[in-house]
C-alpha cells in the first residue's frame, strides 16, 4: 500500500519531466508566454544529445525504481549466501549463477539490494530537492521581491544556517525526530538545501530588480506581484534549475551519510545506496567492488540529473531561441 | 504651496484639450488622483519649514521661465541623493552620491525638453526621479498639478499611466521571456485598458502600425528583431497606456547610425499625432538639439543652462555649454579644421564630493578668484527663456572676461 | 611605398550547418607613415574584423583569412606566430574601445607599461620606470609618478584610455590601430583623446588606422576615409573630397541621417531604410541594394566593381548608380552659407 503511493509519486515526477523545478518553471512560462515556450524548448531539446543522455539515464533509474520488486531476483533482506561469507577470513560470497554481483558482508544478494536501493535513493534525492527548492524559492522570492528589512532578516537567517556545516545541521535536524525514518532523512537533508537555493535565487532576483525590463514594468504601473512572478522569477530560474540537479546528487550522498550514522530508516529490508556504501567502507581495502557498485550508481544518477538540468537550462534560455 | 495652485492648474489643462482629446476617460481619473493628492498633502503637513521654503524658491525660479503659460510638468528643487552604505552586520550611511542636487524646470504640454550632459551628470537619475523610479530625497514633481514625489501606493501606480519611459538598451529593456504581445498587453492590463479580446487585438494592431512594426510581430520574442525594431517595441510599450509624457533616456545611442534617424523621425511623428510631451535625455548634443524645443544642460547634478534649442547653439552662455558644444565633432572637415575648440582639462569631479561653489569651477577656463570657489550660482534668466547658472555669464558674453590661458587649449 | 599595404584581405567565418560568412570580403587599402586612415561603418561592416586580421588576433579555429597584409615588406599573414608576437607591441599596437576590460585589473598601470618596455625594448629597472613615467606624462596624465602605482579601476574613463595609449606607444610602434577609441567616452574627453592622437601621429610620423562609426570623428581626424558596408569598401577618398561629394548612396544616406549641430533643429532627417539584416550577399549583387534609394535593376543582378567615381579626384566607388554629386555639393555649400562659423562666437577673445 505504502509502496503504491510512492510509485505514484515517482510516476508523477517522471511525467513532469523528471524534476520538480522544471514543472514549476514551465507553469510560470506558460502563464506569460502563451504556451509556446514549452513547445519551443522541446524542439531544441529533441536535437540535444546532452538531453537524451541525461533523460535516458534518469528514465532507466526511474523504471528500475518503479519495477524494483519485479526486477530484483531475491529478497534483499535475507541472508542467502551466509554460508559462503566468512568475514573473519576476509571471504565474501563471489558472483555466481542467480547472484550476478555476489553477496554483501552479511551474505545478502548485492544485486537485489542495489535494485531495491534505487527506490529509496531516488525518493530521498528527488523529494529532498523538491522540498529544499520549494523552501528556498519562498525565502529567496520574499527576500528578492521585497528587499529592505525582509531581505536583511531572511538573509541573516540563511547566513546562520549556512555557517553550520551542512552535514552537522542535517544530523541535528534528523536527531530531533524521535523515530528515525526515511522521511526524517528527507526533511533533514532538504532543510540543509533551503539556504543554498534561497541565497542563489535572492541574488538572481536582486540582479533582475535592477534590469531595465523590470524598471519598464514598474514605470508602466504594473503591480508588484506580476512584476515578481512574470519578470523577476522566470528570468532568475536558470541557475536554480542547474543547482537543483546538483542538489539531487548532494542529497543522495547526505542521506547516505545519515543512514550510515543510523539516523535513517532502520528497516534492513529496504536497502539504500548510501547505507550500502557506508557498510562497504569497512572492507574497502579487501572488497572495493562492494563500494564500487553503490558509489557508481550514485555517480551515474547524479550525472543523469546534471545533464538533464544543463540541457533544460539551455533549452529554456530565450537567447538560444531561433 | 501646491494646494492653491492645483485647483487652478487642473481645469486649465482640461480646457486645453490638445492632449485630452485622445483619451476619453481622462477627466474622471484625474479628478480622483487630485482628490487623493489633497488628502496626501494633509497628512504630510508636518514637513519641515526649510523644505517648503526651498521648494518655494525653486518653484519661483522655474515658473519665471514659463510665467503665465500652461505647464504640464513642473520640477521644483528636486534632489536625489543615494546613500553610500558600509557595514558588516548593519549598514551605516557613510556619505551620499549627490546625483541630482536641486533641479527646477517646467515643461509645457506638447513640448520636447532635451536634457544633455556627460556621464555622471545625473541626467538619467533626474529622468527617473521625475518618473518616481528613483525616490526623490527632496523637492516636488508636479505633473498636471499632482505632486508625483509625494504619492504612494495605488495612487502612484495609477498615475504612472500618464508618464512613460523609453530606454537606452532596446534589448535589455524588454523581458526576453515575453512575446511582443504580452509586453504590450502588460501595461494595458495593469490599468484596466483591456476590455475584451477583440478590442485588445485591435489596439495592439494599431500600436504596431503606429510604430511601424509588421503585424506578425505579436507572437515573436524581442531577440528576433533588429536593434531599431526593438526600440520600436519599447516605444510601443510606452504608448500602450496612452501617456501624456514620455521620458526617453538615450533613445538612439545604442543603435546603428543609419537606424538612429528612423527612430528620431518616429518619435517626432508620434509627437505630432498624439500631442505627446517628451523629455529626451542624451549625451549627444546634436541629437538633443535636433529633437528638442528647449535644451537643459546638466553638470554634476544641476542644470547649468537652459535655452530654446536654436539659442543654445547660436549663443551658449555657460562656459561648460561652450566647451561641450565645441567638443562635438561635426561631419564636415572644413568646419572641423577651422573651428575653435575649447578642450577642457581633467575629468568630471566625483558626485560624492562635489566641488564647493560653482560645480564647474575646477575645469572652467573663465574661472574667477573667490566667488566661483565659494558661492554656488543659481539659474537666472539672462535673456527671455534663456537661463544660465554662472556668476559671470554676462561678462563672458560681452567679451569683458577672457579665458585663462593655462586652462585653455586651442586646437 | 606605403608602410602598410592591405591587399584583397578576406576573412570567412565558418558557421555550423551554414555557408561560411564573409566578414571581410576583399578589402584593400594603404597606410602611409604620418597619415591616419579611417575605416567607417556600422556594426557588421567588417571594420573591426579587418583590424583584428591585420594584428592576427582572430582565433585560429573557425575562420579562414586570405589576401596580403604587407607591413614594410613583410607579409604579416605569412610569418610564424612567434615572429608576429614580436611585431605586436614593437611595430604594431592597438587601442581598444573599452580600456577597462583591456587593462589588467590586478596589475598597476606602471607595471603593465614597464612589462612592455622590458619585453620589447629590453629596458630594466629604473630606466623602464622612468620611461613609463615619461609616457604617461606624454599622453597628458597629470601626476604620473603617483599614477604609475594605481590600478585601472582607480582611473577615470579618459585616464584609462590615456593609459592604454601610453602602453600602445611604449615601443614607439610604426603603426597604431585604434578601434573606436573614444566611443565609450564623453565628448569633452573624446576631444582630449582625439587631439592627443592627432598630435602623436603627425609629430612622430606614426601611421594610424582609425576605426569608428562616427562620421564626425572621421571628419576632423582622418586623412583618408574608407566607408565599409557588409565586409567591402564601398567608397574611398580623402576627407575633404568624401564629405564634399559623397557619391555612394550609403555614405550619402549616413550623412543625411545624422542630426548635425549646425543644422536647424527640428529639420526632418532622411534615414537609411531597413537594417543591416536586410543585406544580400555581394557575390552576385550589391549588398546595400535592398536599403538603397538609388537602386536600379543592375544592383540586384551584378556585383559592382570598386572603381574611380564619376566626379572628384582619387575617389573610388562601388556603385552602379551613384548619387548626383552636383546636387550634394550644392546642398553642402548652401548649408555652409547658412551657418558659416560655429560658436563659440567670441573668437577674438580665444585666439
Amino acid at each position: 500500500m505504502v509502496m503504491d503511493r510512492k510509485k505514484e509519486r515517482i510516476d508523477a515526477l517522471a511525467a513532469s519531466g523528471g524534476s520538480a523545478s522544471t514543472a514549476l518553471l514551465d507553469s510560470e512560462d506558460a502563464k506569460s508566454g502563451g504556451g509556446s515556450i514549452i513547445a519551443d524548448a522541446w524542439r531544441r531539446l529533441r536535437v540535444s544529445p546532452v538531453f537524451w543522455v541525461g533523460a535516458i539515464i534518469v528514465l532507466l533509474f526511474l523504471l528500475l525504481a518503479i519495477f524494483a520488486d519485479l526486477i530484483a531476483p531475491h529478497d534483499p533482506g535475507q541472508l542467502l549466501l551466509r554460508s559462503q561469507t566468512r568475514l573473519s577470513r576476509n571471504q565474501l560470497a563471489p558472483p555466481q549463477p542467480g547472484f550476478p554481483l555476489g553477496g554483501d558482508l552479511l551474505g545478502r544478494d548485492e544485486f537485489s539490494r542495489l535494485v531495491l536501493g534505487s527506490r529509496q535513493t531516488l525518493l530521498v534525492g528527488v523529494f529532498a530537492t523538491a522540498i529544499g527548492l520549494a523552501g528556498g524559492m519562498i525565502l529567496g522570492t520574499l527576500a528578492g521581491a521585497f528587499g529592505g528589512v525582509v531581505d536583511t532578516v531572511v538573509m541573516r537567517v540563511v547566513d546562520v544556517m549556512l555557517s553550520i556545516p551542512g552535514l552537522l545541521l542535517a544530523i541535528s535536524i534528523a536527531a530531533l525526530f524521535t523515530t528515525p525514518s526515511q522521511w526524517s532523512v528527507i526533511i533533514a537533508v532538504a532543510v540543509v538545501q533551503i539556504p543554498v537555493f534561497a541565497r542563489l535565487l535572492r541574488g538572481q532576483m536582486l540582479a533582475q530588480r535592477g534590469t531595465d525590463h523590470v524598471l519598464a514594468a514598474r514605470a508602466l504601473g504594473v503591480r508588484r506581484a506580476p512584476i515578481v512572478f512574470r519578470h523577476m522569477l522566470p528570468n532568475s530560474m536558470s541557475p536554480v534549475i542547474v543547482q537543483a540537479t546538483v542538489v539531487v546528487a548532494v542529497s543522495i550522498i547526505d542521506a547516505a551519510a545519515l543512514s550510515f550514522l543510523g539516523l535513517g530508516s532502520q528497516d534492513v529490508a529496504t536497502p539504500e545506496w548510501g547505507q550500502m556504501l557506508g557498510e562497504a567502507q569497512q572492507k574497502i581495502d579487501s572488497y572495493p567492488a562492494l563500494a564500487f557498485w553503490p558509489a557508481g550508481c550514485i555517480v551515474v544518477v547524479a550525472l543523469g540529473f546534471t545533464l538533464l538540468g544543463e540541457s533544460l537550462r539551455e533549452a529554456l534560455d530565450p537567447k538560444n531561441r531561433r | 504651496m501646491t494646494e492653491p495652485q492645483s485647483p487652478q492648474e487642473v481645469p486649465d489643462r482640461d480646457r486645453d484639450s490638445e492632449v485630452e482629446a485622445v483619451e476619453s476617460h481622462e477627466p474622471t481619473q484625474q479628478q480622483r488622483i487630485k482628490d487623493l493628492h489633497v488628502t496626501d498633502l494633509g497628512e504630510t503637513e508636518a514637513a519641515s519649514e526649510a523644505e517648503i521654503e526651498a521648494g518655494e524658491a525653486g518653484a519661483a525660479e522655474a515658473s519665471a521661465a514659463t510665467a503665465g503659460e500652461d505647464v504640464l510638468l513642473e520640477v521644483n528643487n528636486l534632489k536625489v541623493h543615494f546613500p553610500i552604505k558600509r557595514g558588516v552586520l548593519f549598514d551605516r550611511t557613510v556619505g551620499y552620491v549627490y546625483a541630482v542636487d536641486g533641479v527646477s524646470l517646467a515643461i509645457k504640454p506638447g513640448e520636447t525638453y532635451g536634457l544633455v550632459g556627460e556621464s555622471g551628470c545625473g541626467k538619467t537619475t533626474l529622468g527617473r526621479g521625475i518618473l518616481r523610479l528613483e525616490e526623490p530625497t527632496e523637492g516636488q514633481v508636479l505633473f498636471g498639478g499632482t505632486d508625483i514625489a509625494s504619492l504612494t501606493g495605488e495612487a502612484l501606480r495609477k498615475e504612472r499611466r500618464r508618464m512613460q519611459m523609453v530606454f537606452q538598451d532596446p534589448l535589455g529593456s524588454l523581458d526576453p521571456r515575453q512575446t511582443v504581445e504580452s509586453i504590450l498587453l502588460e501595461g494595458m492590463r495593469a490599468h484596466g485598458l483591456v476590455k475584451d479580446k477583440a478590442q485588445a487585438n485591435a489596439r495592439l494592431r494599431q500600436l504596431l502600425s503606429d510604430v511601424g512594426l509588421p503585424a506578425n510581430s505579436l507572437r515573436k520574442y524581442p531577440h528576433e528583431f533588429s536593434g531599431g525594431q526593438r526600440q520600436r517595441i519599447g516605444i510601443a510599450r510606452a504608448l500602450s497606456v496612452d501617456p501624456e509624457l514620455i521620458v526617453a533616456d538615450e533613445p538612439v545611442s545604442a543603435l546603428d547610425v543609419s537606424v538612429q534617424a528612423q527612430v528620431l523621425n518616429l518619435l517626432a511623428d508620434l509627437q505630432s499625432e498624439r500631442g505627446l510631451t517628451y523629455i529626451v535625455i542624451a549625451h549627444d548634443l546634436a541629437v538633443v538639439r535636433h529633437i528638442s524645443d528647449r535644451v537643459g544642460v546638466m553638470y554634476l547634478g544641476s542644470l547649468v543652462e537652459e535655452a530654446p534649442s536654436i539659442d543654445i547653439y547660436a549663443e551658449p552662455l555657460h562656459p561648460y555649454t561652450r566647451a561641450l558644444m565645441s567638443a562635438v565633432p561635426v561631419p564636415d572637415p572644413v568646419l572641423e579644421d577651422t573651428r575653435e575648440r575649447i578642450v577642457l582639462r581633467g575629468d568630471l569631479p566625483s558626485p560624492v564630493n562635489p566641488p564647493s561653489g560653482c560645480r564647474f569651477h575646477t575645469r572652467c577656463p573663465w574661472r574667477q578668484p573667490t566667488l566661483c570657489d565659494t558661492e554656488r550660482p543659481v539659474l537666472t534668466e539672462l535673456k527671455p527663456g534663456h537661463r544660465v547658472a554662472c556668476h559671470y555669464a554676462a561678462e563672458i558674453a560681452s567679451g569683458e572676461l577672457k579665458p585663462n590661458a593655462e586652462q585653455l587649449e586651442l586646437v | 611605398m606605403a608602410l602598410l599595404s592591405v591587399q584583397d584581405l578576406s576573412v570567412k567565418f565558418k558557421r555550423r550547418g551554414l555557408a561560411p560568412f564573409d566578414a571581410v570580403d576583399g578589402v584593400s587599402f594603404d597606410v602611409e607613415a604620418g597619415k591616419i586612415v579611417g575605416l567607417v561603418g556600422e556594426s557588421g561592416s567588417g571594420k573591426s574584423v579587418t583590424s583584428l586580421a591585420i594584428m592576427r588576433l582572430l582565433p585560429k579555429r573557425g575562420n579562414t583569412i586570405g589576401g596580403v597584409v604587407d607591413f614594410d615588406g613583410t607579409d604579416l599573414l605569412r610569418i610564424p606566430m612567434s615572429q608576429m608576437r614580436d611585431k605586436r607591441g614593437a611595430d604594431l599596437a592597438m587601442i581598444f574601445q573599452d580600456p577597462l576590460s583591456s587593462l589588467n585589473p590586478v596589475v598597476p598601470i606602471g607595471l603593465q607599461i614597464t612589462e612592455v618596455l622590458k619585453r620589447h625594448r629590453g629596458m630594466r629597472g629604473a630606466a623602464a620606470e622612468n620611461e613609463a613615467r615619461d609616457l604617461l606624462d606624454q599622453v597628458g596624465i597629470p601626476d604620473p609618478t603617483r599614477r604609475l602605482h594605481e590600478y585601472a579601476h582607480q582611473l577615470s574613463g579618459g585616464m584609462r584610455q590615456r593609459a592604454m595609449i601610453a602602453m600602445a606607444l611604449a615601443c614607439r610602434p610604426r603603426l597604431l590601430i585604434a578601434d573606436e577609441p573614444t566611443t565609450a567616452l564623453d565628448v569633452t574627453i573624446q576631444a582630449q583623446i582625439l587631439s592627443l592622437l592627432d598630435t602623436l601621429v603627425h609629430e612622430h610620423g606614426t601611421a594610424m588606422i582609425m576605426i569608428t562609426h562616427d562620421l564626425g570623428v572621421v571628419a576632423g581626424l582622418c586623412d583618408e576615409v574608407n566607408v565599409m558596408y557588409a565586409g567591402r569598401t564601398v567608397e574611398r577618398a580623402d576627407r575633404y573630397e568624401i564629405y564634399a561629394h559623397p557619391q555612394h548612396p550609403y555614405t550619402n544616406g549616413l550623412l543625411a541621417s545624422i542630426p548635425r549641430l549646425d543644422s536647424p533643429p527640428g529639420e526632418r532627417l532622411h534615414p537609411v531604410p531597413g537594417s543591416v539584416s536586410d543585406n544580400i550577399p555581394w557575390a552576385s549583387a550589391c549588398a546595400f541594394a535592398p536599403r538603397c534609394s538609388n537602386a536600379i535593376g543592375d544592383c540586384r543582378q551584378q556585383s559592382p566593381e570598386f572603381k574611380p567615381a564619376p566626379v572628384g579626384r582619387d575617389h573610388l566607388l562601388r556603385c552602379f548608380n551613384p548619387v548626383e554629386p552636383e546636387a550634394v555639393g550644392a546642398a553642402a555649400v548652401q548649408q555652409m552659407a547658412t551657418s558659416p562659423i560655429p560658436p563659440p562666437s567670441n573668437k577674438e577673445q580665444l585666439s
